[in-house]
């Protein structure tokens, strides 16, 4: 997807004078992009005033932000204490494996992107993921890989 | 006409267990009958193993359903609804009116104070909150008390902080009060980072107004006029029902200017905190308010005198603010009434990992370990034994089998080493490995770790190194007294509490699991089964039945056998998941 800048600012000019607004408008480009385009950076000091290097450097702090475009559908694989104890590397072996990711977070065809996550607060119902909005919990091998094909069967 | 009342259990366990077709389901059939139905919507009641849960209020009083999907829940619609016949099968005993007596009781060694409207109200309607003496706290402090009076009860009541430090939130509120400033600010700490606790998201999802109401009764007190919520950005539906709350808080002059008529004036804002762990830390927190990478400072100056932007700040956890309207309306008396000496009133956990009832529990303080895991959690699944609970998330530690009668109060757990923390409780049990266990704590704050202090960036580093090698079978000789080293040199010189702390899952485990981190080292073995590099998969022909669950589990492949035949596993495509071994009914597969 190409991004233009006027898409960008857009998005970055609303927050003009708006006191620790860093974080809020690296959130809101990722919520409407999907990530952060690197010319975000450049735009942001031009508008807000902000140095590049001081969001750059608040984008790679915090984890939610990606420099990186993201599959359609963003899976979230919970790896929190809870999850772990139940199982978690194993879904994210199966969840890999399945998608057929070897070295890259995103499938080929750019539907798909894993990532793991600290914890996503449904610990009762471990292992749990997250695929866009909605969580899925109890997981297993099987029921994992069902849900992904249920939305690749959505693609076709 | 009489009228009936459905509600379903809407909060984030409940919508992940499928309590969004019910609810449709639900929605749909009370269309076709009329209007003497109401579909509602409440928070999570603790028990999210049964989730979904749908409610009826009849005449008769509330009946209680658990694990509802559209086919019973057409049944309770037609049976009980319409027919005035409750579904028995289908009931959770205990908070049914006609229910049987439960073989478990899950809420009688419970007390509900933070956790009291939660499952019970519409979150998204305050009229509901209201109606359940919602802002009577608020009102009572605007108009008929004094920011001093409501100081002393706080003071009095003894509750402290239940983000996991423990810090006397009276005595917190008193410092800030003091702070010379026109501008003061309050934030609340929602940004629950430790992986395995779900307190805070469910009190937000299940109850905002009452973290409100505690929020305004404790800007009058300090004198702020501006409050922030810090709120995980994981959590979309917590930060949507607090938008929600916000907006009819201040529709009925809860907020804003002259609330209720009196000359106090405060808004709240919501944050969104980007996701890191160190925020919990008071100062990184207000770093990251600013739009800066949440870093800590030195402290003092504390935040009490000069914290977000400069200002004097103070900062409760979820929970605590929770617990401000309650203590306000009964008094500091009611509430000491509950828990011991130093830890008074009630305290919610949340219980997960390998325990029967993995929920929401709030239980005085004081009640001993044994009893919130078997009696309230209902012990471990399938019968294994009980091997440890981790209290306190990566800043915790995990106690053992002969500490279960500790006493869950502040001092209690501290004195073993792990501490109280923000709530969540995780079990394991036999079949989970403690050397991995703080291997994958240890990873967690390494990463976590903002980099500021030497010891805490690298120091982890260091000790994940080693925790990994050991994990991977290659522990050698003077492993566990570098980790000890580490330890106590990372705890002494860093800044803040993500580093003093960080180094405790692998010392307490040390301590009381040590024969296990010795079995990888000296033997190259993993008596839990887990790290792979020590392990190989094998079915014991006499316990297998044949029976194929582990063949349609095996993600490659790699079992044969006839059904109803003893089956094999061929170790070279074996890739070590276990999935064989979860499923298998006869505990056949093993690891050696």
């Amino acid at each position: 997807m190409e991004v233009t800048a006027d898409r960008l600012l857009d998005l970055i000019r609303p927050f003009k004078g708006n006191d620790g607004a860093t974080i809020p408008v690296l959130q809101a480009i990722q919520t409407n992009l999907g990530y952060l385009p690197p010319e975000s950076f450049a735009l942001i000091e031009q508008e807000l005033g902000i140095p590049a290097s001081k969001a750059y450097g608040v984008a790679t702090f915090y984890a939610q932000f990606r420099t990186t475009p993201v599959g359609k559908h963003l899976i979230k694989v919970c790896d929190g204490t809870a999850c772990h104890v139940r199982g978690s590397v194993t879904i994210l072996t199966a969840i890999r494996d399945h998608l057929d990711l070897k070295d890259t977070d995103t499938t080929t065809d750019k539907v798909f992107t894993v990532q793991e996550v600290a914890c996503l607060g449904c610990c009762s119902l471990a292992p749990v993921m997250m695929v866009g909005e909605t969580t899925y919990g109890s997981l297993s091998f099987e029921k994992s890989r069902e849900i992904l094909d249920g939305y690749r069967a959505k693609e076709a | 006409m009489d009228t009936t009342t459905i509600m379903v259990g809407y909060a984030s366990c409940g919508i992940a267990a499928g309590a969004k077709d019910v609810r449709k389901l639900l929605e749909a059939k009370a269309a076709e009958n009329g209007a003497r139905i109401t579909i509602k919507q409440t928070g999570c009641l603790g028990i999210c193993y049964d989730e979904p849960i749908v409610e009826v209020h009849d005449q008769a009083g509330r009946w209680v359903y658990r694990k509802v999907n559209e086919r019973k829940a057409e049944r309770i619609f037609n049976e009980h609804v319409l027919g005035g016949k409750p579904v028995e099968g289908f009931l959770f005993h205990e908070l049914s009116a006609g229910g049987r007596e439960p073989k478990q009781y899950v809420f009688r060694q419970q007390q509900r104070i933070a956790l009291a409207n939660s499952g019970y109200i519409d979150p998204e309607n305050i009229d509901d909150y209201i109606a359940r003496d919602g802002y009577a706290a608020l009102r009572h402090a605007l108009l008929e008390s004094s920011p001093d009076t409501i100081l002393q009860t706080i003071i009095d009541s003894g509750l402290r902080g239940r983000g996991g430090a423990g810090f006397p939130t009276g005595q917190k509120w008193s410092l800030c009060k003091k702070s010379r400033g026109d501008v003061k600010y309050l934030i609340c700490n929602a940004d629950e980072g430790d992986p395995g606790a779900f307190m805070d998201r469910n009190l937000l999802e299940g109850d905002p107004h009452a973290v409100l109401e505690g929020m305004m009764i404790a800007a009058y007190v300090i004198g702020a006029r501006e409050g922030y919520i810090y709120v995980r950005a994981e959590y979309p539906l917590a930060i949507r029902r607090l938008r929600i709350a916000i907006d009819q808080a201040s529709e009925r002059r809860f907020l804003g200017r002259d609330i209720l008529g009196s000359a106090f004036c405060f808004d709240i804002k919501i944050k969104e905190g980007a996701g890191a762990f160190v925020c919990g830390e008071e100062t990184a927190l207000c770093a990251s308010i600013e739009g800066e990478r949440g870093m800590p400072r030195i402290r003092p100056p504390f935040p009490a005198e000069a914290g977000l932007w400069g200002k004097p700040t103070n900062n409760n956890n979820v929970e605590t603010y929770a617990n401000v309207p309650w203590i306000v309306r009964h008094g500091a008396d009611a509430y000491k009434a509950f828990g011991t000496g130093k830890s008074t009133g009630t305290k919610v956990f949340s219980l997960a990992g390998k325990i029967e009832r993995g929920g929401l529990v709030e239980v005085p303080m004081g009640i001993p370990l044994r009893e919130v895991i078997f009696d309230i959690g209902g012990g471990i699944p399938k019968k294994r034994a009980f091997k440890a609970v981790q209290m306190g998330g990566p800043s915790g530690g995990c106690l053992p089998a002969t500490l279960l009668d500790t006493p869950v109060d502040y001092e209690s757990i501290t004195a073993t080493g792990a501490i109280m923390g923000s709530g969540g409780m995780v079990v394991m049990d036999e079949r989970t490995c403690m050397v991995e266990v703080s291997r994958f704590f240890l990873s967690f704050t390494q990463k976590e770790s903002c980099g500021k202090c030497t010891f805490c960036r690298l120091g982890t580093l260091r000790m994940l190194e080693i925790l990994n090698r050991i994990c991977a079978g290659e522990g050698r000789e003077g492993d566990l007294e570098a980790l000890t080293e580490l330890a106590g040199l990372i705890k002494s010189a860093s800044l803040c509490g993500l580093g003093q702390t960080a180094p405790n899952p692998v010392l307490t485990t040390l301590k009381y699991f040590r024969e296990e981190y010795e079995a990888h080292i000296k033997h190259k073995q993993c008596p839990a089964g887990v790290c792979k590099n020590l392990i190989t998969f094998h079915i014991n022909a006499d316990l297998c039945t044949g029976c194929t669950a582990c063949v349609k589990a095996c993600p490659v492949d790699c079992i044969r056998g006839q059904k109803g035949e003893p089956h094999t596993i061929t170790l070279d495509d074996c890739i070590k998941c276990g999935s064989c071994r979860e499923v298998c009914p006869t505990d056949a597969v093993y690891t050696r």
